[in-house]
């Protein structure tokens, strides 16, 4: 981490930051190779909070997304989840250094992410999918887990199919199996990675319902997504990522209906003909 | 020209054959087993060494793989029979080693090493490419789900390279069987040395190196039969199939689970 600095001279005073903040990024920066994917990317999310971070493809939304969790390393800035800085830790001098990968991992715990391409365990039933962390990371007595894999199984709607392997699963039914399993570890906050982008046009609508009863039930939610219909009626704020930064952020009826950015109306434009 | 042969013969060995030659026979089974496995878990050793982040270790990985695939099997055999023990200044193959009953002869414990040695070097480079075929989302799963390396290779990755490696597992233990013969040189008595010992009494070699060539066969066809098996319940799961990975290869093994199975 040559290029980054003290965490304590990079917070400008005016931040203000509470005990309902759940992440807090600041000026995060990610570069592919000679391709700088972050720019510089400044975000606050507060407890129960649903944020549709939105932008065209390659603005950088699910690179940020990933860095939330730390799938990929950031080059400069930093990343705070219930105030406990992600992937890196300061070393005596203010320096950061990369984090030891037990304290990754128990970060990482906390914070559940549905992927675009679900990423079941094909190996696995739905229920071993969602008893396998509880079980191997967590420790939760097999009883007890598979109790409360049973129920998540049962909230979005799959009760029936506990047994049958991901393979035998439509594509909606496996990426609701993936948010029960993101769920079993009673994560804090959730990211969910273009949910729906990978789904047939008839699935979407069952994995979004099921987002959005979560976002009613109080869960604090990060979406990047291209449904606008989804932003509009359940994100409480909606960030517009292009080219590596956030370029607007508002409430879903200002953003839709009175978008302040050029590129924020341009994009709207062309998505919502 | 054929009636040159022997055919009492071929068929005493063929039909009758005597308790030493089925010693033999088992020797040669054994040898195959062990050293097959010694090979798969020296070549996971190997494997998960290769993308350790630990720099030294990729290399200790890298050297194995180089000497024992560069060098011919025949010249591994004999430097760890011959060499081993001066090289390292004691005996590091023993004598004899005693199992109860069951008692292996040093040379045999050489035999096991050197091909299981080499054996590994070839499962490295078969687990590995078993490894990578696995979609990288799955290891992202795993470790987002706070589950640290170790722990995501062992019950996310591996039970999902297991099936891509089983193919060419099969045939890496095809080409044991047939190897095993090498240890002949260093005084194993096994399949083909019993042959030997036959035809250096009586130059009949048309028939006793016939007839040990058709017991090879046998052995290999065998195994060829039992790994067609298993790769078609293999690729039954592919076709998702509900059953466990456990299940599937138990059914293999024990075809009659599954018609217990049909018959639930």
């Amino acid at each position: 981490m040559a290029g980054m600095g003290s965490r304590s001279a990079l917070v400008p005073d005016a931040v203000e930051t509470s005990a309902d903040t759940v992440v807090l990024a600041s000026d995060v920066h990610k570069r592919f190779g000679r391709l700088q994917v972050l720019k510089g990317v400044d975000l606050e999310v507060r407890r129960g909070e649903v944020v549709c971070v939105v932008g065209p493809s390659g603005s950088g939304k699910s690179t940020f997304l990933r860095c939330i969790n730390h799938l990929e390393k950031i080059d400069s800035g930093w990343i705070e989840v219930n105030g406990h800085l992600i992937g890196y830790r300061e070393r005596q001098d203010g320096k950061l250094v990369e984090d030891s990968e037990k304290s990754i991992a128990r970060q990482r715990a906390e914070i559940g992410i549905v992927f675009q391409r679900f990423n079941l365990f094909p190996h696995k039933t739905a229920l071993e999918n969602v008893i396998e962390a509880p079980i191997k990371v967590r420790g939760t007595p097999k009883r007890e887990a598979i109790a409360g894999a049973e129920a998540l199984l049962d909230r979005v709607g799959l009760a029936e199919k506990r047994d049958v392997y991901p393979g035998k699963l439509s594509g909606g039914q496996q990426q609701r199996v993936a948010i029960a399993r993101a769920l079993a570890m009673n994560p804090s906050l959730m990211l969910f990675d273009e949910a729906t982008s990978a789904l047939d046009p008839e699935m979407i609508g069952e994995v979004l319902d099921v987002m959005k009863v979560l976002a009613r039930e109080g869960m604090t939610m990060i979406v990047v997504t291209h449904e606008m219909g989804f932003a509009r009626e359940a994100a409480d704020r909606v960030a517009m990522m292009d080219e590596g930064r956030i370029v607007e952020e508002a409430t879903p009826s200002r953003f839709f209906d009175t978008p302040q950015e050029e590129r924020s109306k341009r994009f709207l434009s062309k998505i919502l003909k | 020209m054929l009636a040159a042969v022997d055919w009492h013969v071929v068929s005493e060995r063929l039909f009758h054959p005597d308790h030493v030659f089925l010693r033999a026979l088992l020797t040669t089974v054994y040898i195959a087993i062990t050293a097959q496995i010694l090979g798969v878990v020296l070549g996971l050793v190997a494997a998960l060494m290769r993308m350790s982040h630990i720099a030294p270790l990729r290399w200790l990985s890298g050297f194995y793989v180089l000497i024992f695939r560069g060098t011919p099997l025949l010249v591994q055999i004999f430097f760890i029979y011959y060499g081993v023990d001066l090289l390292f200044g004691f005996n590091v193959i023993p004598v004899s080693l005693n199992f109860g009953i069951f008692r292996l002869d040093g040379a045999v414990v050489a035999g096991i090493l050197a091909l299981g040695l080499n054996e590994g070097a070839y499962m490295r480079e078969i687990i590995r490419a078993g490894i990578d075929a696995i979609d990288k989302g799955q290891m992202e799963a795993a470790r987002s789900l706070g589950m640290r390396h170790g722990l995501a290779m062992r019950r996310i990755i591996l039970p999902q390279a297991a099936r891509v490696i089983v193919p060419p597992l099969g045939n890496e233990f095809n080409a044991m069987i047939k190897n095993t013969s090498l240890v002949f040189t260093i005084g194993v008595y096994e399949m083909f040395s019993d042959a030997e010992i036959h035809y250096s009494t009586t130059f009949k070699p048309v028939e006793f190196f016939g007839a040990v060539a058709v017991w090879y066969l046998l052995l290999t066809t065998v195994w060829t039969m039992i790994q067609t098996l298993i790769e078609r319940k293999l690729a039954a799961s592919e076709r998702g199939e509900e059953l466990s990975l456990r299940e599937r290869l138990t059914e293999a093994v024990t075809p009659w689970q599954a018609w217990a199975r049909g018959a639930r």
